[in-house]
């Protein structure tokens, strides 16, 4: 029995908490993801949850602790953003190597400097190459029901998660979300699965050893290999959580593709904006399309690119920029993933809301009439745009 | 008090092969603190010398549980462990009582791994933390840590012609554990191996966080012969230049004091780090100096506190 309630990003992330109700959370406060530990503190406090709550005195801290509850084979979470995620970074390695289950939620907001609070990806990208899952939430719904999911995930295939939500947008934004009843969620997840435990006094192991030449690249080489091989797996344990929870998600989800000869592709909630303005389009005759990447790590090469054979001219949101000179990181990634392929569209980037930003239909609609012209030049000219930005 | 005979014999749980230098006080340190804590004991250590000669992939010196993470997060990785077990212990998963020691060498712990250290201690985890204290980062190669003794050269800051070692007397951090008001502090010299097991024994039997200094001798960090690891460390005590002792809630007790006072330059010129010294005296008496106040404000301390 689904209940349908109003909440924000943040409170539909601390739902899900509850419902999991790891067995440690260790966390620093930061704005905008400061509300979701806040809320289950008062979940411990109350008794609602059996948690362990741990207040550290920083992230890296936060995300120390989770490491070595995970170890010794708790259900651990963790929230944080921006500068938080950064002080993380260190550990966030660590995790991966270490292959531990932790699920973070992570609210995006601009790196300094300058220091800004609000939405924009930075965050999350500079922590992409971790050897974490990371899930971009369109809406509170999205990150209830990916916080879950992400558990479930790590559980199964031994690799950290990152769930996140766009800050302010969607972390502060109330909407309609269907919550599921306690025990489901408890029913769904099961006992903790983990990879080892480290409070295994009778059978001891040791954790986290010095590898070198002679053997961390095999260990390093299994890692990527698992990764690579742990799309499948999602995809089945994505499919079983649609079939369980009665939802309907995939890996990258399409809006009006199939026909579509233009199409904007992006991550989280802008995604929202660009569905409505592909349907303003629509009606207008314009054959575009949206192809929204909801995972981010691993990167889902092979259905972007499939996605994408019969497209012209595509259009990539960046809400983070790599400071190489070659744009963000969406487009980087997109674009590499189409090099092998037969039918490339012709490909631009539009660098849109940093540091919270507010992009409008106009703005995409100014996108949409840029990438047909770009098409129509056969890619001629900058293939990265910095859009809404003042004379 | 534990027997040494029976200590070595059962309380085998840090094995030898080892990677350590040859009189190599850390690894005394880690035979003794396991020994001390027995078998159902889980431990994390922080990046620096132990954990990378006890670890080398695919080997381990461990015969129970050992996690590394990272260099500057050893308290704060512990604490998650201790809660870890603790919530476990709730949901009844765990039945077994189990110790959880958190260990780091002085750069680990004074430097980089001070606002974990201290965040963990304030939380009041039940863990003890030890510190393997050779002065300098070792592990690196011999840099100066705030641990680093007044004088000593180190390679960054080597004696030259201008600057004669490190001018900077060590940081207390032994004070600023007790200032963290748990409830058992102490340090510890290996010389006195009876006095560390007991202290490690005592710190378990808390019902809160404990912190254990330990000096750490370092042949090729101090330029010692190996062999004199040993003797450097009851020269430390009764030179006072480390003082053995604990507070337990709040209450001193200077666990030995030294019938014999020996000079200072015993100790130091056993060892190359502070060579140099011998051509300036006057820093010879500064650190005499400040050494001397320390061990006489430790004698008004154990007064005032046990009065
Ligand atoms: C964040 C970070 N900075 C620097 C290092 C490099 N590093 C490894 S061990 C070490 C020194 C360790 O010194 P100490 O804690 O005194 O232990 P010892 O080497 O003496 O055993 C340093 C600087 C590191 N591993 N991580």
């Amino acid at each position: 029995m689904t209940k349908i309630v109003a909440k924000t990003g943040n409170e539909a992330m601390a739902e899900a908490m509850r419902q999991i109700n790891p067995d440690v959370v260790a966390a620093y406060p930061i704005t905008p993801a400061t509300e979701i530990v806040q809320i289950f503190s008062s979940f411990v406090s109350n008794g609602e949850v059996d948690t362990l709550f741990v207040p550290t005195e920083s992230e890296h801290s936060a995300i120390s602790a989770c490491v070595g509850a995970a170890a010794a084979g708790a259900r651990v979470m963790t929230g944080t953003s921006s500068q938080g995620l950064a002080l993380m970074h260190e550990v966030l390695f660590i995790a991966g190597g270490l292959r531990l289950p932790i699920v973070i939620c992570e609210v995006n907001r601009a790196l300094s400097s300058p220091i800004n609070i609000h939405c924009d990806h930075s965050d999350t990208m500079a922590s992409r190459d971790a050897g974490w899952i990371q899930i971009f939430s369109e809406d509170p719904q999205e990150a209830y029901d990916q916080t879950i999911l992400a558990m479930k995930l790590s559980e199964q295939l031994f690799v950290p998660s990152m769930v996140t939500t766009d800050g302010f947008i969607i972390s502060h934004a109330m909407q309609r979300v269907e919550i599921f009843d306690d025990n489901e969620v408890q029913e769904y997840l099961g006992e903790p699965k983990r990879p080892y435990n480290l409070l295994d006094v009778d059978n001891p192991i040791t954790v986290g050893p010095l590898a070198l030449q002679d053997y961390f690249m095999e260990i390093k080489v299994q890692q990527a290999n698992f990764i690579k091989e742990s799309r499948s797996k999602i995809k089945e344990i994505l499919n079983d959580f649609n079939k369980k929870m009665k939802r309907d998600y995939s890996v990258v989800e399409k809006y009006m593709m199939d026909d579509a000869e233009f199409c904007f592709v992006a991550l989280g909630s802008t995604a929202g904006t660009l569905r409505y303005t592909v349907d303003r389009l629509r009606k207008e005759g314009e054959k575009v399309g949206l192809l929204k990447v909801r995972f981010y790590r691993p990167f889902f090469e092979e259905d972007i690119v499939e996605s994408l054979k019969n497209i012209k001219g595509c259009a990539i949101f960046d809400r983070s920029d790599m400071f190489a000179g070659t744009g963000g990181h969406l487009f980087n990634d997109v674009k590499s993933a189409l090099y092998n392929s037969s039918s490339r569209p012709f490909l631009k980037d539009y660098v849109y809301g940093l540091g919270g930003r507010d992009i409008d239909v106009e703005d995409i609609e100014s996108v949409y009439r840029d990438i047909k012209e770009f098409t129509e030049n056969n890619g001629k000219g900058e293939t990265v745009k910095y859009i809404t930005v003042r004379e | 008090m534990a027997n040494i005979k029976e200590l070595a014999s059962k309380g085998n749980f840090f094995s030898p092969g080892h990677r350590a230098c040859a009189g190599c006080g850390g690894t005394i340190i880690l035979r003794l603190l396991s020994a001390a804590a027995g078998e159902n004991t889980v431990f994390v250590g922080a990046t620096g010398c132990m954990e990378v000669v006890s670890t080398i992939y695919p080997y381990t010196s461990w015969k129970v549980p050992f996690m590394h993470n990272a260099f500057e997060n050893s308290a704060a990785t512990a604490s998650g462990v201790e809660s870890a077990y603790r919530a476990l212990k709730k949901r009844g998963k765990i039945n077994k009582d189990i110790n959880i020691i958190a260990f780091g060498g002085d750069g680990g712990t004074y430097d980089i791994g001070l606002q974990s250290l201290s965040g963990a201690m304030e939380r009041g985890h039940k863990l003890l933390y030890v510190c393997y204290d050779n002065g300098a980062y070792m592990n690196t190669g011999i840099q100066r840590s705030s641990a680093t003794p007044f004088g000593a050269s180190t390679t960054t800051s080597p004696a030259g012609k201008e600057i004669k070692g490190k001018m900077q007397h060590r940081k207390d951090l032994t004070e600023i554990m007790i200032a963290h008001n748990i409830p058992y502090v102490a340090q510890a010299s290996i010389f006195y191996w009876n006095d560390f097991v007991e202290k490690v024994k005592k710190a378990l039997n808390v019902d809160g966080p404990s912190f254990i200094d330990v000096l750490s001798p370092c042949p090729l960090g101090w330029g010692s012969e190996p062999s004199a690891s040993v003797e450097l460390s009851e020269l430390a005590v009764s030179t006072h230049f480390w003082n053995v002792f604990e507070c337990e809630n709040g209450k001193y007790k200077i666990n030995v004091k030294p019938k014999k006072e020996k000079p200072l330059e015993e100790f130091l010129f056993k060892q190359q780090r502070f060579k140099h010294l011998k051509n300036n005296p006057e820093l010879v008496e500064e650190l005499r100096r400040y050494l001397n106040e320390k061990y006489q404000n430790l004698l008004k301390k154990e007064e005032c506190s046990n009065r």
